[in-house]
């Protein structure tokens, strides 16, 4: 066996109201690839950031190559050959490639010499075979494309040890693929790398060593050789997961939504729905899978009256105007976005104000708009909090210090509460753990048993196995086909995800 | 006709340099994500101080030197406040402007009606004998010379060195930075103490050289006019050349008008400068613009490493 | 050694609001001390001229009350706005218009009303419509262009400045001014009622009114829950169907109104004649009480009186220590950094790292 490269050793880390890391110990060999497994909240990216220089542990000792080593910044870690690459990219939006990669360089001097960056930036990418165009604005690369851009980056100062941070949430299956090739390539040329997951499928495959984390504790650390996906799963969870989620056949009613010929432009001014048309029926979840970044948050967001678009959208079979929230609300239209916190709640407010923010818009509350008692609010609200078991001190809390989990019942209660006929989930239950994850499941399941239709758009592919009915792949702002949501059909969808129509394959 | 002409353009200079010096230092806050609204208040002192000093001293460059400084030292305060303790910018800004009003208002009571040494024309050579260009550019004072060349190398600064380039990176994108070991605190505590100082250098133009006496409030709002030249510049320093010297125009064009017999009331032209300015704005503020060119995107958001909002 | 803020897990409470309010004016008051130590004066003997002519003494008091008044106005006009953390300065011209709608109104517009009954509402109502439009104009320009309110109050701020100078230095130039910048006396029909000669009048009755029905908009009513909402987070305000571009127009629309009944009140009740520079900056210690009194309609009533107090003691200091009363302005300055520091304090647990 190969020597220990890494060693963390107690590493403990609290924020103001909970413990993140909790007495964790873990090494790395030189070569290997480490997985760190754990569920959302569980403390794998706390741990990291701590290695990586970004946030300081409360007490514990990193040790590289057997000695003990100080980081206390970014800084630090990059000097001592660590690198990272994060959930939300490391990169300057209007920069190009080359000015991402020498950003922070040492060797640059008071006047860079970009050329040269750029020279060993196409020698890299030759080397492992990593498509980019050093040219490029980042702003104008796809989210597969930056995270080419974050590996550029580790491998041009030649990183020794890598961390990845859920790299799989932005691909597709195939691209994924090629990421993990890469991470073979450069554990031969010597790297060892840090691969943090919450999918144990892929922690599976890629991975030689498995560490499991839960509420900031080890669980323990197995051979990926020797272990299989319930083990590991029971480590996670610290149960048996078999998700309580009793999907029932539909029995579709009349269609609730439908849409002719979508357009809608995203935030860089350019179209990023190019005609959608689609149709959901009450009593049925149509899950509208693909990778991010196509066009689903606009989707969204223009269904729900948020932004402007062309074409027409039907609710309960009458038009509704672009760009008209309250219209929606009135309809008895439920949104829950993809932000919840940037989006759906107001964080400085109490959780009894955040219950009722569409008290004047729903069609279910009928309040006096010239004399209004937000004191009133409490009684429901304490009813709503029972009832969707959130976890608060009071219903007079702020909503910014609520869990995740907690946030997003809220918003379900909120909106669950305005009776409604249609639902358009967006990424709903992302950044949650399993427990909360479950609920989410089991609320919409039982808002299409009451003959709710329901859009479902998401990420992970599992989780619209889960519940849709349906499935439409959404590529580059269109539906480009539907399958059946079922895993036998995982490599057709992941086909679709990155743009190969069913006729094609043909 | 053509000294009309000449006057009005050397007086579109003249006036476009104080607000070209507070617009370029505040280009340098904002780039690294700064926003400080405090240049009313830091010109105000800069040209109390430098006012103030040159009356005492007599000496002039001295008279410049503690103006800068002053505006950095206000810069600084605005800084810790913004950076350290990351409290609101906007309301920071207008804490700053009000403390200058006071103080200078304050200290300044007893040098209303003073007279002091002033910055005098110096003709360059050659250049200054171009017909109409060379009175126009070429025989101003010594702080508009410095003020011409202020923009190119800024400029250059920006665009062709490493420190500007991870100065660009800490207004746009902090975390980006931090993560690659760029000092975003230390990058922001820097350049919006350098803003301070070209706004004290603004005042200092004011009281030393535009209308060389101190009267309470004397900046009237200029600083304000450069927070919106900064928009209207979309954080470049040609485009904010290009602007100061226009609205130093407008504000001129009053006496022009008066020469010339335009039978526009005083008071009428006075609101040229506020009501263009709103005008501008108008053009400017979309946010397509500013994502196109480059705003900093993180203007006005305090930095933490631990704590992401 | 480093500054590490953790931020706390609950709200700061009442008593440590007021408290913390209350050191902040204390360490303002140290700063303002040593400042009026620079210039060699005593700053005990001027913190005694600063209150005790201005709250020690009947005349004073009405003087006080007497300047609370604008004050009050502007600072709710500001407050609304505020509410939604719309950043409007432009309390200050809001409350020039409206004096200058009010003289419009009073010398020009009905110079054949000479019932006050008549006259007083009309004028109220003018005031209100001219600072609701100098409301109005930032409002639309960044409801739906996006034009930073900051700036664009200010800037019409100075234009509503030159506007009254240019009708008083012009065509409103009264007769028998001896060629001062000042306006004809407003007709009895458009004075308020006045209470003795010491200046107190019907508006400051006026003005305690209108913060109960500030509050009452702000607290108990549907416009005063959406402002709540997008104040905190204007995209979950799109998201609950309200109507945020409509919202901020409101705001700004409804805050300029108040301040242009302000200065239509001062018109009325205090000056009776139009001039340049009658106002000291009202509108923009608006901005520092707004915020010192955190936004509550009723504190507000407080702090503006406070001023009040200020704004009149420090015309005492002038004239018996010839202190100039621009020393306000810096201690305005200095109490907004102490409060702004304070509120750190409140919202974070502090602690010294040694590295």
């Amino acid at each position: 066996m190969s020597e220990k490269i890494l060693e963390l050793k107690n590493i403990s880390k609290s924020f103001s109201n909970l413990i993140a890391n909790d007495g964790v110990d873990f090494d790395l060999k030189k070569g290997e690839v480490h997985a760190l497994l754990g569920e959302n909240g569980a403390g794998k990216t706390t741990l990291m950031n701590i290695l990586y220089g970004i946030y300081k542990p409360d007490a514990g000792e990193i040790f590289l190559e057997g000695k003990k080593i100080d980081i206390s910044s970014p800084r630090d870690a990059i000097e001592n050959g660590i690198g990272m690459i994060q959930q939300h990219f490391s990169l300057v939006p209007s920069f190009s490639v080359v000015q991402n990669v020498a950003l922070g360089l040492k060797e640059l001097g008071i006047i860079p010499d970009l050329s040269k960056v750029r020279k060993r930036i196409v020698e890299l990418s030759n080397r492992y075979k990593i498509n980019v165009d050093p040219g490029a604005k980042i702003w104008q690369l796809s989210a597969g494309e930056q995270q080419r851009v974050e590996i550029i980056k580790l491998l041009y100062v030649k990183s020794k040890i890598m961390i990845l941070d859920e790299p799989t949430a932005i691909l597709t299956p195939q691209e994924a693929k090629g990421l993990f090739e890469t991470i073979r390539e450069m554990t031969a040329n010597g790297a060892s790398v840090i691969f943090i997951s919450h999918k144990l499928k892929e922690v599976l495959e890629i991975s030689d060593r498995v560490t499991v984390l839960r509420h900031g504790k080890v669980i323990g650390t197995v051979e990926t050789k020797g272990s299989n996906e319930n083990d590991l799963a029971r480590m996670m969870v610290g149960r048996d997961v078999v998700l309580k989620i009793d999907k029932k056949p539909s029995h579709p009613s009349k269609p609730i939504l439908k849409i002719e010929n979508l357009h809608v432009i995203g935030d860089k001014g350019i179209e990023a729905v190019k005609g959608v048309s689609l149709e959901v029926k009450g009593g049925e979840i149509l899950g509208i899978a693909g990778v991010e970044g196509n066009g689903q948050r606009e989707l969204g967001e223009a269904i729900y009256g948020l932004r402007n678009y062309t074409g027409n959208i039907f609710i309960n079979g009458s038009k509704v105007r672009s760009g008209d929230v309250l219209e929606r609300i009135k309809n008895h239209v439920a949104y829950i976005p993809q932000d919840r916190k940037a989006d759906a709640l107001c964080g400085g407010l109490p959780v009894y104000k955040n219950l009722f923010i569409k008290a004047f818009s729903s069609p279910v509350f009928s309040f006096n708009p010239y004399l209004f008692y937000p004191e009133k609010l409490r009684k429901p609200a304490e009813k709503l909090v029972k009832e969707f078991s959130i976890s608060t001190s009071s219903v007079d809390q702020e909503v910014k210090f609520l869990s995740g989990g907690n946030m997003q019942k809220v918003v379900l209660a909120r909106e669950i509460e305005s009776e409604p006929k249609l639902i358009i989930a967006v990424h709903p239950t992302r950044g949650l753990d399993v427990g909360a994850e479950e609920f989410v499941y089991n609320v919409l399941l039982a808002q299409k048993e009451r003959g709710t239709a329901i859009l479902l758009i998401a990420g992970d592919l599992y989780e619209i196995f889960n519940l849709s009915d349906r499935v439409g792949v959404l590529y580059e702002g269109q539906i480009i086909g539907y399958s059946e949501p079922d895993e036998s059909h995982i490599e057709e969808i992941g086909l679709m995800m990155a743009g190969v129509k069913n006729e094609d394959k043909i | 006709m053509n000294d009309i002409v000449i006057s009005t353009f050397a007086g579109a200079i003249r006036a476009g340099t104080p607000l070209l010096f507070a617009t370029l230092g505040e280009i340098l806050a904002e780039r690294s994500g700064v926003l400080n609204l405090g240049l009313e208040g830091m010109m105000l002192m800069g040209a109390f101080t430098g006012f103030s000093i040159s009356y005492i001293t007599g000496n002039l460059w001295l008279a410049v030197l503690a103006a800068i400084l002053v505006g950095g030292l206000m810069a600084s305060l605005h800084a810790f406040m913004s950076i350290t303790l990351r409290i609101n910018q906007v309301v920071s800004g207008l804490a700053l402007v009000f403390l200058g009003q006071g103080l200078s208002g304050f200290w300044g009571n007893a040098y209303v009606g003073m007279q002091a040494n002033s910055f005098q024309n110096l003709k360059i050579p050659l250049l200054g004998d171009i017909p109409y260009i060379g009175p126009i550019v070429f025989n101003r004072d010594i702080l508009v010379y410095i003020g011409y060349i202020s923009v190119p190398v800024i400029w250059w600064f920006l665009y062709k060195t490493t420190a500007g380039m991870n100065l660009r990176a800490v207004g746009e994108a902090p975390d980006a930075a931090d993560a690659r070991g760029i000092n975003v605190i230390l990058t922001r505590y820097l350049y919006t103490i350098i803003g301070g100082f070209f706004s004290g250098l603004a005042g200092a133009y004011i009281s030393l050289a535009y209308t060389p006496m101190w009267v309470q409030n004397m900046t009237a709002g200029r600083g304000w006019i450069a927070v919106a030249l900064v928009i209207f510049a979309i954080w470049d320093p040609v485009i904010a050349l290009i602007g100061a010297y226009a609205f130093g125009g407008i504000s001129v064009l009053q006496f022009s008008f008066q020469i010339l017999q335009v039978p526009i009331p005083v008071n009428i032209m006075n609101m040229f400068p506020y009501i263009f300015t709103v005008f501008v704005m108008l053009f400017a503020s979309s946010n397509r613009i500013k994502k196109l060119f480059g705003a900093p995107s993180a203007l006005g958001v305090p930095y933490s490493r631990e704590e992401k909002t | 050694m480093k500054i590490k803020f953790e931020k706390k897990s609950t709200k700061p409470s009442k008593v440590s609001i007021f408290l913390s309010s209350l050191i902040s004016i204390l360490i303002a008051l140290v700063f303002l001390g040593f400042i009026i130590l620079s210039l060699g004066d005593d700053p005990f003997e001027a913190y005694w001229q600063l209150v005790s002519w201005a709250m020690g003494t009947v005349p004073g008091l009405i003087q006080s009350l007497v300047s609370m008044m604008p004050l009050l106005f502007t600072s709710l006009g500001v407050l609304i706005a505020f509410k939604m953390k719309l950043w409007n300065i432009g309390a200050e011209g809001q409350f020039q218009m409206g004096a200058f709608a009010a003289t419009w109104g009073a010398l020009y517009l009905f110079p054949n009303i000479h019932n006050p009954w008549v006259m007083i509402p009309l004028l109220m109502i003018l005031g209100a419509a001219f600072g609701a439009f100098w409301g109005f104009l930032p409002g639309i320009m960044r409801a739906y262009l996006g034009v930073n309110e900051i700036l664009s109050t200010l800037m019409l701020n100075y234009v509503a400045i030159y506007w009254v100078n240019y009708l008083t230095y012009g065509p409103w130039k009264g007769p028998g001014s001896y060629n001062f910048p000042i306006t004809a006396k407003f007709p009895q029909s458009a004075i308020l009622p006045q209470y003795g000669s010491g200046g107190l009048n019907f508006g400051i009755i006026i003005s305690i009114i209108m913060a109960f029905f500030v509050l009452y908009l702000v607290k108990y009513t549907k416009f005063g829950f959406h402002l709540e909402i997008a104040g905190d987070n204007l995209r979950a305000g799109e998201y609950a169907g309200v109507n945020v571009k409509k919202l901020i127009i409101l705001a700004m629309v409804i805050g300029g109104a108040i301040s242009g009944i302000g200065g239509m009140a001062e018109m009325s009740g205090v000056l009776f004649r139009l001039q340049p520079n009658f106002s000291p900056g009202y509108g923009y210690t608006a901005v520092i009480i707004a915020w010192l009194a955190r936004l509550d309609p009723i504190a507000t009533i407080v702090v503006s009186f406070f001023f009040g107090v200020l704004l009149v003691g420090s015309q005492q200091l002038q004239l018996f220590m010839q202190i100039p009363s621009s020393l306000i302005n810096a201690f305005n300055g200095i109490l907004l950094f102490s409060l702004l520091a304070s509120e750190v304090f409140m919202r974070y647990r502090i602690k010294v790292v040694r590295s």
